[in-house]
């Protein structure tokens, strides 16, 4: 009896015609999609860690590098940060609610659910352009020594951060800017930092206010500070001055810092990007009526899984970003 | 059956009336983690920085696992994973865990066995 009935499932089963995962195919290509992206993602995050790992004592604290909030000067660590985490997944929860009111076929609210995610999408988007071009841009800028190490500075009684622009000397210098005429072989030169080497280190030497900071991490995990003395002596080091960030150097500390910072966000920004694409058509098809006239609201459903999936790697992100 | 929506989290300790509900409740949830992270984030409790576990502070796996928390939420609630059958979820969920997993632990490993050798080799960073 036993061994028959086997024999009929059996059959059944090399048949076809099976629907072992239960899902259909559109959102079961969406799902190994996410799959192998999330591989993807994660190799970066993996590498990113390597970085760290292997530069643990000198790797910027996130919390002394996205201190900006838009409209507010001041030290803010994190909070526009939680805030685009907070925007986004508020979108994610808006986008679930047009899939739930997709299954019930309510396309209204589909439309206006829709469309609350692409308003968060958006700025989501427009939040990550304001943090690059401010990590770009940078604030206080610093000095490179021969080594390739950052030098920052400190204020010695507040404990503040120091600007080169509040201490650097202007020490007025001849310098002859060739044009393509003045020669047979010309280049471009890329834009000059505001102040020479020469400069900053008069202004540190009059300025007996300014500390040194160095990228080294104590144990406390605080960044190490040095006395004016070493200030003094370390300041020799310097070779040139570093304003903000680029793929070459940065500002903050360790170059492969802003390395990963533009890779990781700006990939994870691109998805971002595209999703708000894709639900743009598909907000567009719902009020056309596409998926009415269908019967279901599937597609929703799967871009909208795809929109999670944008959500679910930035909590990721922010973790290992800003947070760890 | 995709209309058809397991309404309980927690492991059914907390049970909601509709999908709906479930999602705001969901986000309740998310959003305290949220803050709880970035509490820590700002003011990072000395205890929780000077006591490491596998090399690692005490902080930071409360981030990781949060953070692990946090995914496990979006993905079984928002993108309805919880009311898929065990062959995809297994398919999907185990897949990365097994590569993400070795990967993360070969690199971390080769990261810090470098760092060793600038720390006690005979490397000079700063010249």
């Amino acid at each position: 009896m036993d061994t028959s009935v086997a024999t009929l499932e059996e059959e059944n089963v090399w048949g076809g015609g099976n629907r072992p995962l239960g899902a259909s195919y559109g959102k079961l290509m969406m799902w190994f999609f996410i799959v192998s992206d999330a591989l993807t993602f994660s190799g970066f995050l993996a590498s990113y860690g390597f970085s760290r790992f292997k530069f643990i004592d000198i790797w910027p604290i996130a919390d002394q590098v996205f201190t900006h909030v838009p409209f507010f000067h001041g030290n803010y660590p994190m909070y526009y940060v939680a805030f685009m985490t907070f925007i986004l997944i508020m979108s994610s929860v808006t986008m679930v609610l047009a899939v739930d009111a997709g299954h019930r076929l309510q396309q209204n609210k589909v439309i206006w659910y829709l469309l609350l995610t692409i308003l968060g999408g958006a700025i989501f988007v427009g939040s990550q352009a304001w943090e690059w071009s401010t990590f770009i841009k940078g604030e206080y800028g610093a000095v490179e020594t021969k080594g390739g190490r950052i030098l920052q500075f400190v204020k010695a009684d507040t404990g503040e951060r120091a600007a080169l622009a509040d201490f650097a000397k202007s020490i007025p210098g001849e310098r002859e800017r060739l044009t393509r005429p003045m020669g047979l072989w010309y280049m471009k030169e890329s834009s000059l930092p505001s102040y020479t080497v020469q400069e900053v280190t008069e202004g540190l030497r009059s300025n007996p206010n300014i500390l040194i900071r160095l990228e080294n991490v104590n144990d406390d995990g605080k960044k190490i500070l040095l006395t004016r003395e070493e200030t003094l002596k370390k300041i020799n080091e310097a070779s040139m001055v570093v304003e903000g960030a680029n793929l070459y150097r940065n500002e903050y500390g360790s170059r492969l810092f802003a390395d990963f910072f533009f890779f990781i966000t700006g990939f994870h920004g691109f998805h971002v990007f595209s999703g708000v694409v894709i639900n743009i058509i598909i907000f567009f098809n719902v009020i056309l009526g596409t998926y009415e006239r269908r019967g279901h609201y599937e597609m929703v459903e799967k871009v909208g899984l795809y929109w999670h999936f944008v959500d679910l790697v930035w909590v990721f992100v922010f973790t290992f970003f800003y947070l760890v | 059956m995709a209309h058809e929506h397991k309404l309980e989290i927690f492991r059914g300790l907390l049970k909601f009336k509709s999908n709906t509900q479930k999602i705001w409740g969901v986000l309740v949830f998310l959003t305290i983690v949220t803050a709880v992270e970035v509490t820590f984030g700002i003011t990072k409790p000395r205890w929780l920085t000077h006591h490491f576990f596998i090399g690692m502070k005490l902080l930071n796996w409360i981030f990781v696992s949060l953070t692990l928390v946090k995914a496990y939420y979006i993905t079984w609630d928002f993108m309805h994973m919880r009311d898929e059958r065990n062959a995809l979820k297994r398919a999907v969920v185990w897949t990365p865990i097994f590569l993400v997993g070795y990967l993360i632990f070969i690199l971390l490993f080769e990261a810090d066995y470098i760092f060793n050798v600038y720390q006690d080799g005979y490397i000079k960073w700063n010249f």
